[in-house]
């Protein structure tokens, strides 16, 4: 599998990854269609901007703008950063706490498949009659009263993807719990194994909601179900809560994981340890906490009455105080520090004032009176580019050029890296900085076009040229990836030389069993200790070498999650209730995936094992990066 | 990972010991589900008996409260040792379980 | 492992449930399952608690002249009772006894089958009575919380039976005992759900 593996062809480097279960050859998934999704979602973004460029422009129909507006957010948030971020947590939170691979490796393929096929799905609506067209939130008094299949699509595709993410928080979850390395307490995990476990339980307890309110959706749609019909006793808050309860602490799964990436940023860069771990600890856990609390801060002006929003507006205001104490501890990490201006580096400074601008006009928000006159406004728009682009995007632009090298064993180049910094940092804020204006000037959100008496379109001309320096900026970073990959030149451990953790102890790409040995953790930054005692292996070892039990690969995640996928269409062309063929087709389909299941808790799986003398090749022949 | 365990093998004197311990163990899951049926009982002939709705409610609520309780915590063994993460994770679901329905009960308009 | 290694009462572990790596593994992560299945659950009750009695102007059916006890109460004590079969049936796994394990968890499947079909009689009686899935939003709301329970209860009967007839001919192992566990974990909690339904739905109901 590792050695021999250097010269296959293009199948079996395909059926390779169609089968593997290994946390880190997962990510390389999760990162790619994470990343073709980010590119769609991009695209999307692009046409708004083009069609908003000067007033009363016709670039796009009304019906168009209002698709490729709810697509945008739709496929940004659950097909884009979502995934991205669970690549990263793929590829990096397992060696960080020294595990040789996550808990449930089977099931870590079931979650990218699953998800793969849910955006698949959502996105294929673009061909099949029209995409969504209720914005994101997909409000029902507006989704039911949609034409065409486009909310269909929303509601069976983030059902299968939805399934997805709650495997793999689960799993996440299960392997930080059980699969430490001897010495790796809790309190001496690194911030973004914490932020991925703290997200984690956020994904466990937020998608319930969001899968039942979207079930609620498909039942009305295809059975006739009331839920959501008000003259047949239906109530369209119901949507709103369930799905707020849901959405409130999705924005904490994004940002969370964008918190410990800064973490690692800041305490590599500044080569220092990191100021005040355990009081970052406690406001991850805090946040986490209050995420639950807050929900109906987004339904201020729906009228559940003073009481209801005072309480809510009051925990609103309650969250800035962990997310102030982050703030500060960051600052206070870089202070006195011996800082080097890396790209990563560079994001992370850059994200501070961005972040800190999008938390403020968030605080604004909550105060309930003033949130009736933002609510639907630009405002609003440009408060929440300012977390999720400011926060999430530079935090996964940042991890890109941070963790490339130890995902891929090569270093993006650091010239073009701030090339690509400069244009999105300043089309960024050139985009959205004035939106906030625009907002406080009367221009609602999610308006396809505009008068030009209203006086918004210089605002609005120079949002959009924002808009194409960001592109630039991607472009930028794909010339770049490219670039890497053909020269290719192979990096050792630690790249940064400043790593801290355990990732940057082994080698860049890790062998596929990770460890060779299982390490001996002996405190925080367990690699800058050994580092700093003068270790040459950069770790102490728990075991002596043995043989390494490993999973089997399997073909069944992609066979079950493609019986979901071809039972969704059957669902869904049956809500036309003319076509004969879509019962067999839903049959087919849950026949495929609940028989895949069966196969598989049938079927004993017991792995293999890696013996001795390999391993002992392994590491002296220095050939331990077998990931090739 | 894997699948592999140390084997001990009990001594008679141990093995009787905890067979001892596992039939004490089981006399009181039956305890357990007696007062079940007991509990199932009163909420069933209180509702029969045509009691008040605001006496009765309250009652049968806590009534399903502690069966809740008996279940999680006999049947399911979540008093044992090593449920620490397990008992946090399922008191954090039943906090998100609470405030939802709390939510949907007062304020959805009517 | 090794599959056919061999245990006797006196060797078989404490806790087989979560002895390897990979039982411990399935404990924790079932677990954090069922949390997420409360929560599943909660939005249901929630639902069915803002949707309660409502439908088109000039409904009939309200939950106060619509349910059933005595049928209700049949169902609750089988499902009660089929907990209780679930724990002798774990109580046999510890004690190695594969055949008393299978012989309880056949009693357990049988009074789940039972509950099932008392359950299809009554939607069905339901439906007779014009009180359909599409009729109304509390008619939708009911039927889709006790739906789900129902398909929990149809599914951890196929798991159940998966797991009697995938083992019947090998006997516990390491591999096999965390899997036993597990699905005895998920009956408890489809009766800590069905507490719940009785008592939310059925008995606050007939006192309206």
């Amino acid at each position: 599998m590792s050695s021999i593996a250097q010269k296959k062809g293009f199948g079996a480097a395909m059926w390779d990854y169609l089968t593997t279960v290994d946390h880190k050859k997962i990510a390389h998934l999760y990162l790619a269609s994470g990343g073709i999704f980010f590119l769609i979602g991009g695209i999307e973004a692009m046409l708004i901007r083009i069609q908003l460029m000067k007033a009363g422009n016709d670039f796009l129909s009304a019906g168009t703008y209002n698709e490729v507006l709810t697509m945008h957010g739709t496929t940004m948030i659950f097909l884009a950063a979502m995934p991205i971020l669970l690549a990263f947590m793929n590829a990096i939170m397992p060696l960080q706490i020294g595990a040789r691979d996550v808990a449930f490796p089977f099931l870590n393929s079931l979650g990218f498949w699953l998800f793969f096929f849910g955006g698949v799905f959502l996105n294929l609506s673009w061909f099949l009659g029209g995409a969504p067209d209720a914005g994101w939130t997909n409000y029902a008094s507006l989704a039911i009263a949609s034409e065409g299949h486009g909310i269909d699509f929303y509601a069976l595709g983030l059902t299968i993807s939805g399934f997805g993410t709650l495997i793999s928080g689960i799993n996440f979850l299960v392997t930080i719990i059980n699969m430490r390395a001897p010495g790796m307490t809790y309190m001496r995990m690194p911030l973004f194994t914490w932020t991925t476990f703290v997200a984690s339980a956020l994904i466990l307890l937020a998608f319930p909601p969001l899968t039942v309110g979207v079930f609620f959706m498909v039942f009305d749609r295809m059975f006739g179900a009331n839920f959501f019909d008000v003259t047949m006793g239906g109530n369209t808050i119901i949507w709103e809560h369930l799905f707020w309860i849901f959405g409130h602490p999705e924005v904490y799964i994004l940002i969370l994981p964008a918190f410990g990436i800064f973490s690692e940023i800041f305490a590599i860069f500044s080569r220092k340890r990191l100021f005040g771990y355990t009081a970052l600890v406690f406001a991850t856990i805090l946040i986490g906490f209050y995420g639950f609390m807050v929900w109906a801060h987004h339904m201020f002006t729906v009228g559940l009455g003073p009481t209801a929003n005072a309480v809510f507006a009051l925990a609103t205001m309650i969250i800035a105080v962990p997310t102030g104490v982050k703030i500060f501890n960051w600052l206070l990490t870089i202070w006195g520090g011996s800082i080097s201006f890396t790209t990563p580096m560079m994001y992370a400074i850059g994200f501070i004032p961005s972040f800190v601008a999008g938390g403020v006009t968030g605080v604004m928000q909550a105060i309930a009176p003033l949130d009736y006159q933002l609510h639907d406004s630009y405002f609003i728009v440009a408060h929440f580019h300012y977390v999720i682009v400011g926060g999430v995007v530079l935090a996964i632009l940042a991890a890109t050029h941070l963790y490339w090298p130890k995902m891929f064993g090569t270093m993006l180049s650091e010239k073009l890296g701030k090339v690509t910094f400069w244009l999105f940092f300043i089309g960024f804020h050139l985009t959205f900085f004035i939106q906030h204006f625009l907002g406080l000037m009367g221009m609602p959100r999610r308006v396809y076009t505009f008068g030009a008496d209203q006086g918004w379109d210089l605002f609005n001309a120079i949002s959009s040229v924002g808009a194409l320096f960001m592109a630039l900026g991607v472009i930028i970073l794909l010339v770049n990836i490219v670039m890497t990959s053909i020269k290719n030149e192979r990096v050792s451990n630690d790249p940064w030389g400043d790593g801290r953790t355990l990732e940057w102890a082994i080698a860049s790409p890790p062998p596929f069993y990770n460890f060779a040995q299982t390490p001996l953790v002996r405190g925080l930054d367990t690699f800058w200790i050994e580092k700093m005692e003068g270790n040459k292996e950069g770790m102490v070892y728990a075991e002596p070498l043995e043989e390494i039990h490993m999973p089997n690969g399997s073909f069944v995640p992609v066979v079950m999650s493609f019986g979901l996928f071809v039972a969704s269409f059957g669902a869904l062309y049956n809500m036309d209730g003319d076509k004969g063929w879509t019962i067999p087709v839903i049959i087919i389909g849950l026949v495929i995936t609940f028989g895949s299941m069966l196969f598989r808790s049938l079927k004993d799986d017991l792995g293999f094992h890696i013996s001795k003398e390999e391993l002992l090749r392994d590491v002296k022949g220095g050939k331990s990066d077998g990931l090739k | 990972m894997a699948h592999e365990t140390h084997t001990h093998v009990r001594s008679q004197t141990e093995y009787e010991y905890i067979r001892r311990q596992r039939s004490k163990e089981m006399r009181g899951q039956l305890t357990s589900f007696a007062i079940m049926i007991f509990l199932t009982l009163i909420a069933f002939t209180a509702v029969a008996a045509d009691f008040s709705p605001y006496l009765i409610t309250p009652i049968i609520l806590l009534l399903a409260a502690v069966q809740v309780v008996l279940q999680l915590y006999g049947f399911m063994h979540m008093s044992n040792k090593g449920h620490g993460m397990v008992a946090f994770f399922m008191f954090s679901g039943m906090f998100v379980a609470f405030i939802t329905i709390l939510a949907l009960v007062t304020i959805v308009w009517w | 492992m090794d599959l056919n290694k061999k245990y006797t009462p006196q060797s078989w572990p404490d806790h087989p449930e979560t002895a390897t790596m990979e039982g411990k593994n399935k404990f924790v992560g079932f677990w954090l399952l069922l949390a997420a299945e409360t929560v599943t659950f909660a939005s249901l009750f929630a639902t069915y608690l803002a949707l309660k009695d409502k439908g088109p102007s000039g409904m009939e059916f309200a939950a106060s002249n619509l349910f059933e006890l005595p049928l209700v109460f049949a169902m609750t004590m089988i499902l009660l009772t089929s907990s209780l079969t679930s724990v002798y049936a774990m109580y046999h796994m510890k004690n190695h006894n594969f055949k008393a394990m299978q012989a309880w968890l056949g009693i357990t499947v049988l009074l789940g089958a039972a509950f099932l079909g008392l359950e299809i009689y009554e939607f069905n009686h339901y439906v007779h009575l014009g009180f359909g899935y599409t009729h109304s939003a509390f008619s939708a709301a009911f039927y889709t919380l006790v739906g789900t329970h129902g398909a929990h209860v149809l599914f951890g009967l196929s798991w159940f039976i998966a797991l009697m007839v995938r083992n019947s001919k090998r006997g516990l192992n390491m591999y096999n005992a965390p899997k036993f566990y597990l699905v005895s974990l998920y009956w408890h909690f489809i009766d800590v759900v069905w507490v719940f339904i009785f008592t939310v739905v059925y008995l606050m109901g007939v006192i309206g």
